[in-house]
């Protein structure tokens, strides 16, 4: 195969011959299951389990095709890849998604195998975004580059990558399985609300380890993350998590789906009992085959080293002029720029959400443009937020105003980042088979109702959050507001929560009454907004911190006021 | 009959797909053949589409042309013949927040675009 590797970048892992032999098996394997199906060998029950094992979903328009971007992190040359693609094979454009991958709407079944052909080639692939198996690992979308990160998440989720990638044992688990590392204070990758959450720490020796946080989700049930073990030491990472995955396959259930993910075991066999189970068979598989060999991690490291950042005095005088002439690039800088590590550095988050936009959705063009500036800023490397967001990592100051007046020119400068404007929305109703309602419109009709730039940074840090169905992938639970699309009678209502919160201190959002109409909701909104604001202390407390002092009530009594 | 004589009758059923190959949504038309069209689409009393539906099944499989193939409900607005739910609404034109996109972008379906 003709391999166009990511160059010798900082940031991304490459591929050796066996990764990519593995890859290029596997689309070898699927254009004959594809062949087969198309001539009539395999029937469409036998076909389904293939298909979605290679990442490819029927949605109601067309085939959908999920493509794995390994914790978030991505080449330039990758991402040009995927414009391609997206032009020639789709309609122009891609979704980026809570999982940190990349979803195209509009595949043909028949072009699939040239598609994964075509992937491969950038080391890329379809594999684990679907199936009962461990899917891509996340991680916090400023690894490697905010000044509060203590343990870098890419080399272990790394680590992940290689050890359950066709591991027997766990392609075949009771239900999918999301892990998610956070090595930095801030907890930028919601780990309490997956399978697996990971917080890499560092002891008083310096050395690098795992608290455990088990049994977290959403969808129908949603659970927080259980603090299963707070010191894993890096040697027995692999050993510990082995061992919650065996406990998982040994009791997790499987004859109802409702009831199959680890969240319903933890919750059912309660955290006592399933800790217990977990640390026995952590005892019994403790020992030189499962020990995380130091030489291994060092290897893999090598890898993320950090790329070639100049010496630099952190301030910057072009970056002040130009902060002082634009206030339209201030604002930005004040939302959507964070510390680096490096002096002289910064990361800028790229928000896919335009006011009146679809969250998360670029075009092949803003892409290659984002490719173009990634290698001119960035090393070459870009990530995938859990937002729905872009970010470049290592944007010296000197040239941030340059990179915002591109972005900016084509419709990516919004200075949104965290605020009302930076809504999650999933394909809901406009795409998704799933779906009860669609997600896209409300998502289009907030933030053009709060896109005034000076309104949202009053408002502060407030995450919308919206899903069409109670599957979550919106991860509206989780949401300061959130929004759950349900059907009633043929007609599409929203079912409002407040409260949510995706940060360690992880809440499920509470229901704050009944499910209003689409027009409606955008005026709950505002109505909840005018409610935080006019009772928020100091005029600077958040709006979950506001929420938990004064209650429901006042929220109540305006929304459903008129009733 | 097309889908515009029949709708009056009552409550219709229209029978739907998406095509193997491609996932593109089709229906039912007349005469057993697969149509890309709503307006094209066959339109069946109630008690007649579960036979109708069975049938369509066996052939699409045998002849590996459609996948997911279910019967839906019609009712008629203005005097023409829509799907009663939104869901099928947007199958048969395409996404409500993409208009350039889907059979809506190609003049594909009968109604307008109610959908939006
Ligand atoms: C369009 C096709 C999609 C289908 C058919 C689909 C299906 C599902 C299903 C069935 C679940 C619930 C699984 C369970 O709890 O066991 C789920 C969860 C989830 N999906 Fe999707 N999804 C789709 C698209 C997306 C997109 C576009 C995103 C990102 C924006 C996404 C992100 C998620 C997330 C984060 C969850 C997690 C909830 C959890 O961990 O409990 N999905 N999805
Ligand atoms: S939450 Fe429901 S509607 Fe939204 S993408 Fe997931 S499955 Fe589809």
């Amino acid at each position: 195969m003709n391999h166009i590797a990511p160059g010798a970048r900082a940031g991304i892992y490459h591929y050796d011959e066996i990764d990519r032999q593995f890859v290029a098996e596997r689309v070898e394997q699927f254009r004959k299951q594809v062949d087969r199906r198309l001539s009539g060998e395999l029937t469409e029950e036998e076909f389904k389990p293939v298909r979605l094992m290679n990442g490819l979903y029927l949605q109601l328009h067309a085939y959908m095709l999920r493509i794995a971007v390994p914790y978030g992190v991505m080449s330039a040359v990758q991402l040009r890849k995927l414009a391609e693609i997206g032009r020639r094979y789709d309609r122009g454009y891609g979704h980026f998604t809570t999982r940190q991958n990349l979803q195209y709407n509009w595949i043909k079944l028949e072009d699939t195998p040239a598609i994964l052909h075509e992937l491969a080639e950038v080391d890329m692939h379809a594999l684990q975004t679907s199936g009962n198996c461990v899917r891509n690992v996340t991680t916090d979308p400023f690894v490697g580059a905010a000044k509060d990160e203590v343990v870098d998440g890419r080399v272990y989720a790394e680590i992940l990558r290689q050890w359950t990638t066709m591991h027997p044992e766990f392609t075949y688990l009771p239900r999918k399985f999301k892990i998610a590392i956070s090595g930095a204070e801030s907890d930028r990758a919601a780990v309490r609300i997956h399978d697996v959450g990971l917080l890499a720490r560092r002891n008083d020796k310096g050395e690098p380890g795992f608290s455990f946080y088990v049994g977290g989700g959403l969808g129908r049930s949603p659970f927080v993350g259980k603090l299963v073990r707070e010191w894993v030491a890096q040697e027995d990472f692999v050993a510990y998590l082995e061992a919650i995955l065996r406990v998982y396959n040994q009791y997790g259930r499987r004859d109802n789906i409702y009831k199959a993910r680890i969240k319903i075991l933890v919750h059912e066999l309660g955290l006592e009992t399933f800790t217990r189970e977990v640390e026995e068979e952590f005892a019994r598989l403790r020992g030189p085959k499962y020990r995380l060999d130091p030489e291994v991690v060092e290897a893999i490291r090598q890898h993320f080293a950090p790329p070639p950042f100049e010496e630099l005095p952190d301030h910057s005088d072009a970056l002040e002029r130009a902060r002082a002439a634009d206030p339209a690039f201030a604002n930005w800088l004040a939302v959507n720029v964070a510390e680096h590590k490096a002096p002289g550095y910064a990361i800028a988050t790229i928000s896919l959400k335009p006011a009146g936009g679809i969250p998360g959705d670029a075009t092949c063009d803003q892409m290659d443009l984002v490719a173009d500036l990634a290698e001119r800023h960035s090393f070459g490397e870009l990530r995938v937020t859990h937002v729905q967001n872009l970010v470049l990592a290592h944007v010296k100051k000197d040239e941030l105003y340059d990179l915002w007046k591109r972005l900016d020119d084509a419709g990516l400068g919004s200075a949104n980042a965290g605020l009302i404007g930076d809504i999650i929305a999933c394909p809901g109703l406009d795409y998704c088979a799933l779906a009860n309602a669609r997600s896209i419109p409300l998502a289009q009709a907030i933030s053009a109702r709060f896109a005034d730039p000076v309104r949202q940074r009053t408002i502060g840090e407030l995450g919308i959050k919206i899903s069409g169905c109670i599957n979550a992938c919106g991860h509206h639970h989780v949401g300061a507001i959130g929004i759950l699309g349900v059907d009633k009678k043929g007609t599409e209502y929203y079912q409002i929560t407040v409260g949510g919160d995706p940060t360690l201190t992880t809440a499920i959002g509470d229901i704050l009454g009944p499910a209003v109409t689409e027009t409606e909701a955008v005026d709950a909104i505002e109505a909840i907004v005018d409610v935080y604001l006019a009772n928020r202390r100091d005029g600077a407390e958040r709006f979950v911190d506001t929420l938990a002092r004064v209650g429901h009530a006042p929220f109540k009594e305006r929304i459903y006021a008129a009733d | 009959m097309s889908a515009k004589d029949r709708s009056k009758e009552g409550s219709m059923k229209a029978i739907t797909a998406n095509r193997l190959r491609d996932g593109e949504v089709v229906f039912l038309g007349d005469g057993g053949r697969w149509v890309e069209s709503f307006a094209e689409a066959a339109l069946f009393p109630r008690d007649e589409a579960d036979g109708v539906l069975a049938a369509a099944k066996e052939k699409a499989e045998r002849e590996r042309f459609g996948v997911d193939i279910y019967a839906f409900e019609v009712v008629e607005q203005d005097g023409v013949p829509v799907p009663a739910t939104m869901r099928e609404r947007i199958r048969t034109a395409g996404p409500t927040v993409r208009t350039d996109l889907g059979k809506q972008a190609w003049g594909k379906q009968a109604w307008g675009n109610q959908a939006a």
